[in-house]
């Protein structure tokens, strides 16, 4: 298993978020919507200009930049 | 009984359905002093109880970063409503629960509304709210927000809980080396019953944790000795936890209380019949809607779909509104004898409020559109998709909105553009559009522009105004940097958005949100405007002429009515107009309108506003701009097709109608003063400065009067130095 950060996932490739490597306000609504470690994400799509993604968690779709992704460490699934 | 209830949860989660629902039409909207963050009350009566509901903002969170949150906790702190109604979405339980644990933990009695549990059911998931009341110790009921189900029992829930005794916060344990700080810390804060009238001694120690902001600097007004000792915990156990686990304590706290939330769920709660990540029909729709190359088009013919229904499904009552005040008008000035008075009512009264309330059938319609398109999800999408162009200038994908409908596709306006910068959360991001949005060429702009262009390039016009469009979005996207460079510099507010799932909007939502945006627009800026307009009537009407000159324009007057054959005189003055004049009596009535138009123009230089224009033309000639010019722009504040009118005036024209501008064109492009070059630094002038006071007036509604008045000096200042770039830069060149 490999540890990439989400700016490095393909489309519908999935994992488990590892870390989350940031405090202050990013990393608090980073928190607040869901993005902890342990928790199962899915690579939903991203826009047309690549920038910026939309993931899948917990049910529903978040969408982030991906200087944000970058932040973001997830153990991919094969 | 009277009792307050509040209403709050996650955006998306059906809480404005819910309010309409319980209120109906009995709501209404004012704001939380001193943001721009709609606050919405409303009545609910049953069994007695009177309850006067409040919509909270929507927020994920309880902490203090957007000004939503703060908001939002200080009215559950300060204004303790008896119940607070937590609206969690059942399609997307465990993320809504976030905001539902925070409730719990600051201690306020709760009930939480289930919503959309048929749309939950829909998707295979099914939920034991019986268990879920149990384990959290809150009455759960299952509603549909949309179609009214649960309502009653929902609020028989609340009345329970209004009646019942207060309960002891809930307790989220947030493991070993944190739960010993919180012991610590609470001691500290009980011993010193350091902000204990407000909030509970645990919640305050987990905040210290989180180092928020707002406790922080509440604390340290308190009592400073005790607030610096929980700081101190708070550093030892920071730097513990940073050493041996490598993280944050607001980052375990988080951790925690989403560990809390899954094992709770975990316990039967939620029966999930799919993989929850499976693509349900919303995402299916996605796969075309922001597709890499089917999404941007599909999103540039919505906006433009947008542009035309905001602008051309208007056109009708807009025209009827135009036209019952020009009846008015006319009904003044056949009533009223000529002076001061009627002057009074038909420009500055009539015509300001005429302003204000022409605007309205606009703002409807725009408010309608984006409505349409915020509640049933696509806003989000087309953020999603423009996010990285408007990125680079500092702005947000959301920002697109308010520059298209400014007039970012020519011939739109500013002022329902300025309001559409409500649909975005980013405060930093919203500022920088707000500003900027009024450089797009609004439809009032376009006279000004068209009768440029038919003075000096009647050769392209369509390429013109093109080329005039490319130069506004060019101008506006480069100042929106220029001022998140400076003014409103800082990092940009993280884009993490939610994308909610698609839905059909309620005929009843969008009508209520439509009807209470347009009253408060006429209801509050109709006040400052007319006071504006008449003000602006009072600079060009003042100082009048002295007697001596007009005594002069009489006799002129006199002497061509003398000179004239008697017969002819006799025929104009009895004609009304409608039958046709013989050659003569057009000739005569054409020598004394065109005294008039002298005297007009003699007046209009005469006044404050003329002496304004003559004492700076000497810092305008930079610019290629004569006194003329400078009344006309000073004019084009009240509405900037009034630079086409004033310059008319100032010119000696007479009335020029803002349709028909030939003459003034013939006559612009005929004067020693203007060439080619003075027609590009006026279309720059123009494009650039001052927004219109309605404008003014609703920026500073829409963040404050600090940035009504920036907008107009740093408008006029860089309009200033782009037409003196542009003219002597041009001259320069020789041309």
């Amino acid at each position: 298993m490999a540890t990439i950060n989400i700016r490095h996932m393909q489309v519908n490739q999935e994992g488990t978020i590892a870390s989350v490597k940031v405090g202050g306000e990013l990393g608090r609504r980073l928190r607040d919507m869901g993005l902890v470690p342990g928790t199962a994400i899915k690579i939903q799509g991203r826009a047309p200009l690549y920038d910026p993604v939309a993931l899948r968690l917990k049910g529903f779709t978040l969408t982030l930049r991906n200087n944000e992704a970058d932040l973001i460490d997830v153990e991919v699934n094969g | 009984m009277n009792f307050c209830v509040a209403l709050g949860g996650n955006p998306n989660a059906g809480k404005t359905t819910l309010f309409n629902a319980l209120t109906g039409s009995r709501q209404h909207v004012g704001n939380y002093p001193g943001v721009t963050v709609d606050r919405k009350e409303g009545r609910y009566v049953q069994n007695g109880h009177d309850m006067h509901i409040v919509d909270l903002p929507g927020t994920y969170s309880l902490t203090a970063y957007s000004v939503e949150e703060v908001v939002a906790r200080d009215f559950l702190v300060n204004e303790r409503p008896r119940v607070t109604i937590n609206i969690v979405d059942a399609s997307n339980l465990e993320r809504n629960l976030y905001l539902t644990i925070q409730f719990l933990e600051l201690g306020i009695p709760t009930c939480v509304a289930l919503n959309m549990i048929d749309v939950a059911r829909g998707r295979g998931i099914e939920i034991d709210h019986n268990k879920l009341s149990r384990l959290l110790g809150v009455p759960v009921v299952p509603i549909v927000a949309r179609s009214g189900f649960g309502k009653k029992a929902l609020m028989d829930a609340v009345e329970t809980v209004a009646e019942a005794p207060l309960r002891q916060p809930l307790r989220v344990s947030y493991g070993p080396d944190l739960e010993t700080a919180i012991q610590e810390m609470e001691k500290m804060i009980t011993g010193g019953n350091f902000l204990t009238d407000l909030y509970p001694s645990r919640w305050i120690a987990i905040k210290y944790l989180e180092n928020d902001e707002q406790i922080l600097e509440k604390g340290g007004g308190t009592d400073p000795q005790i607030s610096d000792q929980l700081e101190a915990v708070t550093r030892k156990v920071g730097a513990h936890i940073e050493e041996t686990l490598e993280t944050y304590p607001e980052a375990m706290i988080a951790d925690h209380r989403y560990g809390f939330i899954s094992s709770m769920l975990k316990q039967g709660v939620v029966k999930e019949l799919h993989d929850r990540n499976r693509l349900f029909l919303s995402d299916r729709i996605d796969k075309v809607l922001v597709n890499r190359f089917a999404g941007p088009i599909i999103m540039l013919l919505v906006l433009m779909g947008l542009y035309q229904f905001v602008f051309t499904y208007s056109e009708l009552p807009v025209a009827w509104c135009e036209k019952a005040f020009e009846w008015l008008s006319d009904l003044v000035s056949a009533t009223l004898s000529d002076g001061l008075l009627k002057s009074l009512i038909v420009s500055g009264v009539i015509d300001g409020v005429g302003g204000v309330l022409g605007f309205v059938p606009l703002i409807m319609f725009m408010f309608f559109g984006i409505a349409v398109l915020e509640d049933s999800g696509y806003l989000a999408r087309v953020a999603f998709m423009l996010d990285r162009v408007f990125q680079i200038f500092g702005l947000h994908g959301s920002s697109v909105m308010a520059y298209i409908v400014s007039g970012g596709i020519a011939g739109g306006c500013a002022v329902p553009g300025v309001m559409a910068t409500r649909t975005l959360r980013s405060p930093k991001e919203r500022i920088a559009t707000l500003l900027t949005a009024p450089f797009m060429n609004c439809g009032a702009k376009l006279p000004v522009f068209a009768l440029l262009i038919a003075a000096f390039f009647p050769q392209s016009r369509a390429r013109m105004m093109f080329i005039l469009t490319l130069i506004s979005w060019g101008g506006a996207l480069l100042a929106a940097k220029f001022l998140r460079m400076t003014v409103v510099k800082g990092a940009s507010t993280p884009f993490v958005m939610e994308l909610p799932p698609y839905r059909l909007p309620t005929f009843r939502g969008l009508m209520i949100h439509t009807w209470e945006r347009t009253w408060q627009y006429a209801k509050k800026a109709g006040t400052v405007i007319l006071g504006i307009s008449v003000l602006l009537w009072a600079a060009m009407t003042f100082p009048r002429l002295p007697d001596a000159q007009i005594e002069t324009y009489d006799t002129q007057r006199r002497g061509i009515v003398s000179t004239a054959s008697p017969r002819v005189v006799e025929e104009l003055e009895k004609s009304a107009g409608a039958q046709p004049l013989s050659a003569a009596a057009v000739e005569l009535k054409d020598d004394l309108l065109a005294v008039d138009a002298r005297q007009a123009g003699a007046a209009l230089r005469h006044s404050l506003a003329g002496r304004i224009g003559t004492g700076i033309e000497s810092v305008t000639r930079w610019a290629g701009f004569d006194w003329r010019t400078n009344i006309a722009l000073l004019g084009g504040f009240a509405a900037k097709e009034v630079i086409v009118s004033t310059l008319g005036t100032a010119y000696s024209l007479g009335t020029v109608d803002v349709e028909a501008t030939d003459s003034l064109a013939v006559k612009l492009a005929a004067e020693p003063g203007w060439r080619i070059l003075t027609a590009w630094s006026l279309i720059v002038f123009v494009m650039f400065y001052a927004p219109c006071f309605v404008t003014v007036v609703c920026i500073a509604r829409e963040s404050s009067w600090k940035w009504g008045a920036f907008s107009m000096v740093f408008n006029t200042s860089l309009a200033f130095f782009l037409a003196v770039a542009v003219y002597q830069a041009g001259t320069a060149l020789g041309y």
